[in-house]
């Protein structure tokens, strides 16, 4: 029974779900919205699951003095700190210390991080360029042209490179990608199908 | 005093407001005579063929009205300006406005009626006088059971389960299945083998997506199979999450791995835990755990976006075997230059059943297989057919909305 019941409600929601795709009337899409809803009040009491799991995690660091448990202090401090400027001091509202946090001190942090990946592309492009072998030279070549072709220099420098940029992403890159899109469409369809149909099982433990 | 009307001081003025003053005589002039010029008083003719019909394969509660346009829009005396659309319950009862298009526009959908109520419309050419159309109706709105434009979606989707089945069949008869080498896959034992030997944990991230993404769900269960291994070797698996609910799911699948693994015991709950829902923050708590846990091993497996490459080049910066697979083409390239094996689209959606090698799930594959074929076939027939423009061909896989 352990692992029937979860087999048969996986079953029918996942054929409910297909059979409300070809379905337009208004039954079916209130089905739709409904397990939307769902799925955010689960998610909204889940969330209280992932509070629970951080405070955990990290007190039990910093009672334990594990290597980086500062880090974990940090989380935990700015976790009440927040939580206290956005019930006690004004709520959301733009002027008050929760927003002002937010705005002053986490999108900055959050930006600098996203500001690493610019190092992180150059040390990555400067492994992937290496040209070692004859397919990654064209890597290279095409990475050039591309690069070339698409900042303005580019076409001072000789006009017909950003016709050649385009064509290399409108055809070659593209049928890459399409190729990959395709395989992707089919893999999805088959995961969801194994899953609905039971035969994939090992989220629920007992697989060989 | 001074009477010269062409002094110089007076000249310097009059010769600004002697020119405007003309030019304002000379516009009331043009308005008179514009005023007094024979209007257009004549209406633009109607819209004709006006049809009314309940809007397929929707959920009801919407009309559709087609006209053509009147032959004085775009054409003609050219003074249409557009349309008013006229409704009402009987054929003779008072008709109202409910919605109005520009010239040139010969459509209008009307989704404020009730469903099995009859409707009468007509359409309104309008100029600075109008004509109406005939009125038609009866139509009624009503919802629709079946949506005809996914026909061809339908078809396929019976096709290709008919396939999986066919082929799960097969392989339980015990019919042998080839699957190609996944280089990425046949690593996983090194990896954690390695991850063993060097007494360090292994990192599993399942991408930043939610629950209801295919790819977090197929990398749930390749953790699984993961986890089972792990708990076989005694080593360490640490998976912080981005998302509360795959979290709960993940803690779950690994529970469930070390029970069949016989190693409950060695299960650790607070390993699999809850990191950030911040899309930077948790790139960052990540990169933090690689390099103070120094782990031997990083999977990378599901949804990722602009923090992929912060992540695997942390990794390969520390020296950890990686291993990563997504169904995001815009991350692929990342993944390829920083790990040491990356599994492409389709290749991780087949990873589960490649590593569990039972052969009813190995069966799913070479249906994707089948299905990856007819598709083949599909795009050079329609590469062809569209090079003689037959367009009929092309036509038949268009999916309505």
């Amino acid at each position: 029974m352990r692992r029937q019941i979860p087999l048969a409600i996986t079953f029918i929601g996942g054929v409910v779900m297909i059979i409300q795709y070809f379905i337009p009337h208004q039954i079916s899409q209130e089905i739709y919205r409904g397990v939307l809803d769902w799925q955010m009040i689960v998610g909204g009491f889940v969330l209280v699951l992932g509070i629970g799991s951080l405070v955990t995690h990290h007190t039990e660091k910093v009672k334990r003095q594990k290597e980086g448990w500062g880090y974990s202090l940090v989380a935990l401090l700015g976790l009440v700190m927040m939580a206290i400027a956005g019930l006690f001091f004004g709520g959301m509202a733009s002027d008050k210390p929760f927003m002002q946090i937010f705005i002053y001190a986490q999108n900055p942090i959050q930006a600098t991080m996203f500001s690493l990946l610019a190092f992180f592309i150059a040390s990555a492009a400067y492994r992937a360029f290496r040209a070692r072998s004859f397919i990654a030279t064209l890597l290279l070549l095409a990475a050039i042209i591309v690069m070339i072709g698409r900042v303005p220099i580019g076409a001072k420098i000789w006009s017909p490179i950003r016709v050649i940029s385009n064509w290399l992403l409108d055809y070659p890159n593209m049928v890459a990608k399409r190729a990959i899109g395709l395989g992707v469409g089919l893999g999805m369809l088959s995961t969801a199908l194994k899953i609905i149909l039971g035969i994939e099982r090992s989220y629920l433990g007992g697989g060989k | 005093m001074d009477t010269r009307f062409w002094t110089k001081e007076k000249c310097k003025w009059r010769r600004k407001v002697l020119p405007l003053t003309a030019f304002i005589i000379l516009l009331a002039l043009w308005g008179t005579i514009r005023a007094q010029s024979p209007v257009d008083t004549l209406p633009p003719s109607p819209p004709t063929e006006v049809t009314a019909f309940d809007t397929p394969n929707d959920a009801g509660k919407n009309i559709t009205i087609n006209w053509k346009l009147s032959t004085d829009d775009g054409a003609g005396r050219n003074i249409v300006k557009g349309y008013d659309i006229l409704r009402s319950e009987s054929q003779e009862g008072k008709f109202e406005v409910v919605g109005s298009v520009v010239a040139g526009i010969s459509t209008f959908q009307d989704d404020k009626v009730k469903n099995r109520r009859n409707y009468f419309y007509k359409v309104r050419a309008k100029d600075h006088t109008s004509s109406d159309s005939p009125t038609v109706g009866p139509v009624q709105a009503s919802g629709q059971w079946y949506h005809k434009g996914k026909t061809v979606v339908l078809i396929f989707v019976v096709i290709f389960t008919a396939l999986v089945i066919y082929f799960v069949e097969s392989a339980k008869k015990g019919k042998k299945l080839y699957v190609r080498p996944i280089p990425g896959m046949d690593a996983v034992d090194e990896a954690v083998g390695r991850a063993t030997e060097m007494g360090r944990p292994i990192l599993y991230i399942l991408g930043l997506s939610t629950i209801s993404d295919v790819a977090t769900i197929a990398s749930l269960t390749i953790l699984g199979r993961v986890a089972k291994k792990v708990a076989e070797f005694q080593s360490k698996l640490l998976v912080p999450c981005y998302n509360p609910i795959v979290m709960t799911v993940a803690q779950e699948v690994v529970k469930n791995a070390y029970l069949d693994a016989g190693r409950p015991d060695s299960y650790d709950e607070s390993n699999i835990w809850f990191l950030s829902s911040s899309q930077f923050a948790y790139a960052a708590g990540v990169n933090g755990i690689m390099l103070r846990e120094k782990t031997a091993t990083n999977f990378y497996l599901g949804m990722f976006y602009a923090e992929s490459l912060i992540l695997a080049e942390t990794g390969n910066i520390a020296g950890s075997i990686q291993i990563a697979g997504t169904d995001a083409v815009t991350q692929l390239p990342f993944f390829i230059t920083s790990c040491d094996y990356t599994l492409i689209g389709e290749e991780f959606y087949a990873a589960s059943a490649y590593l569990s090698r039972e052969p009813k799930l190995l069966g799913s594959i070479k249906a994707q297989d089948w299905g990856k074929a007819g598709l083949i076939a599909l795009i050079i027939l329609g590469g062809f057919f569209a090079s003689f423009h037959f367009d009929t061909f092309i036509n038949l896989f268009t999916v309505g909305h």
